[in-house]
């Protein structure tokens, strides 16, 4: 069965090219735009992983780490951190990101890591 | 007097103008004639007493010996020796003087050195600030990444996949194309915008600095803005060349208009008048004059040559930065970070309302004696719910009369100052070698 990742991007292009590149790497990928919808998917869905942007409408990515890692039920869930801003790698590590990667990205990164942060 | 002369070089050519010897000048002072040699040739340091004998014998008052224009030379030299890396082999403070003396133009050359490096890294320092806070900027960046992001990643995926289903190659050509018009308006956005505000906004001086270089060109007296005829301040501002960025304009208004309004208030004529009838007492005056003790600083420390230059002001607000700084003769002020925290000027930000009137001696190789009048007052801008806005100000006197020993003992800033027995002392000095007392 194929395991479930979040994607949560509000740049719609860098979603679908997310989206492709995981799907073709085994992953079956819902996606959503605000901090909001995917606080509220993840504990409707407890994705397998989480891939989160920092920066979004509304809530914004760091803040919905902060709530996914102070919810027992959630903390588990391993978050792949992207920033186009490579400040917010201090920032998105304190708040409990188990991988930080700077935009722009190659493809592969994203696929290592986060086969890395989820395990085999 | 050569630029580059030191107190040995000027006791030397002083005895050389009176027609005295070496041997003649030295018994008179109590010294052996060869140590009288090292101190002409700056081989020797010459200490308080010596250098008040010496003057007497010479017929100089003991600052004229003590006090020349390589001051600033040795400020710029000592800067620099508290910026070298804590690697490198230690300057040798102590020797500084006779560094200045035997190589004045290496001296030159390594303290505009050392003012050229300040600079750019206070030029690295605003632009950093500038990328980190500039909202334009910031949002200019992220929309340029957010673009690279996606045409990369999916170029990536067409280049690399063999067989892709049409649907998704339409699809991503199509992104790529939307990303390229989005990345190129982006751009020209971005120049644009960075075109715009280069001038000045970029440069290399604070806006504060770019301020304190035009007054320092008027001599701190606004000659225009004197009188009933006085043009708009904003008007004078825009005129002078030496404001580049807007920031700085604005501060120049700011001050250019109080200035007027200050002049308006206490014409030239009446404030020298009251400080010829009442001394420099600013509060007798404001007294005397029916005004307002803050304005009558200023006006105090911006009359014309002559009748002013020698009183200094620094004002700082209540985070104890200076926001204001008018040097005086021999009372150096700190060009970068914080000042000295025994400056009365701190005291009587800590206790608005109350003048205070103190007595400071600055560290120095011979020191100065300054007689400083402190106050500070809060003002209200935004009404009885709005926060106090404190203002904390220092007129700086050359002291008169004999020493009373109850000079209060300050410095510029903690790096650069030799007192080692410090209370308020924040971080070690590079002078390190001072004794306590």
């Amino acid at each position: 069965m194929a395991r479930k990742v979040l994607l949560i991007e509000d740049e719609p292009h860098i979603a679908e090219a997310i989206r492709f590149i995981l799907s073709r790497d085994g992953w079956t990928v819902a996606s959503h735009a605000t901090g909001h919808a995917a606080l509220d998917a993840v504990r409707r869905e407890r994705p397998d992983a989480l891939v989160l942007d920092v920066i979004l409408p509304g809530r914004g990515g760091i803040e919905l780490l902060g709530d996914l890692k102070d919810d027992p039920a959630l903390a588990a869930i391993p978050v792949l951190v992207l920033s186009a801003n490579s400040r917010e790698r201090g920032r998105a590590e304190a708040a409990g990101a188990d991988r930080f990667i700077a935009k722009p990205f190659a493809n592969d990164e994203i696929v290592a890591a986060l086969r890395e942060v989820a395990g085999p | 007097m050569p630029r580059t002369a030191l107190t040995g070089t000027r006791v030397r050519e002083r005895r050389l103008l009176l027609g005295l010897k070496q041997a003649d000048l030295a018994r008179t002072a109590g010294i052996s004639p060869a140590y009288l040699n090292l101190i002409e040739h700056n081989r020797r340091r010459v200490g308080e007493p010596l250098l008040v004998t010496l003057a007497a014998a010479l017929g100089l008052d003991p600052a004229a010996l003590a006090e020349g224009a390589e001051t600033a030379l040795i400020g710029g030299l000592r800067e620099a020796a508290a910026g070298a890396s804590a690697a490198a082999r230690a300057p040798e403070i102590e020797r500084i003087e006779e560094f200045v003396g035997r190589f004045p133009g290496w001296a030159e050359l390594l303290a505009d050195r050392q003012a050229r490096i300040a600079a750019l890294e206070r030029a690295v320092e605003a632009l950093n600030e500038r990328m980190a806070h500039d909202p334009h900027l910031s949002a200019a960046l992220h929309e340029i990444v957010s673009a690279v992001t996606s045409v990369r990643s999916t170029a990536a995926i067409l280049a690399e996949t063999d067989a892709i289903e049409a649907v998704w190659r339409r699809r991503f050509h199509r992104n790529i194309y939307e990303d390229s018009i989005r990345l190129s308006e982006a751009a020209a956005a971005l120049v644009a915008y960075l075109d715009s505000s280069q001038d000045g906004e970029t440069g290399l001086s604070s806006p504060q600095e770019e301020v304190e270089a035009w007054l320092a060109a008027t001599g701190y007296h606004l000659a225009a803005l004197e009188g009933h005829e006085a043009p708009p301040a904003a008007r004078l501002v825009a005129r002078a060349e030496e404001l580049a960025s807007d920031a700085a304009r604005t501060i120049a208004t700011a001050h250019a208009g109080r200035y007027r309004d200050d002049a308006l208030a206490m014409p030239l004529a009446v404030i020298t008048r009251a400080l010829a009838a009442e001394g420099p007492d600013p509060a007798r005056i404001a007294a005397a004059l029916d005004r307002p003790l803050a304005a009558v600083f200023r006006r105090l420390a911006t009359l014309p040559a002559g009748q002013g230059q020698e009183i200094g002001l620094v004002t700082c607000d209540a985070s104890g930065t200076l926001t204001f700084r008018k040097p005086a003769r021999g009372f150096t002020l700190p060009r970068f970070g914080a000042a000295c925290p025994l400056w009365p000027l701190y005291e009587a930000l800590a206790r608005p309302m109350v003048p205070l009137r103190a007595e400071v001696e600055m560290d120095g190789r011979v020191s100065h004696r300054f007689l400083t009048y402190s106050f500070s007052e809060p003002r209200h801008p935004g009404g009885f719910d709005g926060p106090p806005v404190i203002e904390a100000m220092m007129l700086i006197l050359p002291a008169e009369g004999p020493r009373t020993g109850a000079e209060r003992p300050i410095g510029v800033s903690c790096r650069i100052c030799a007192r080692g027995d410090c209370l308020a002392r924040r971080e070690p000095s590079i002078l390190g070698t001072a004794e306590p007392g």
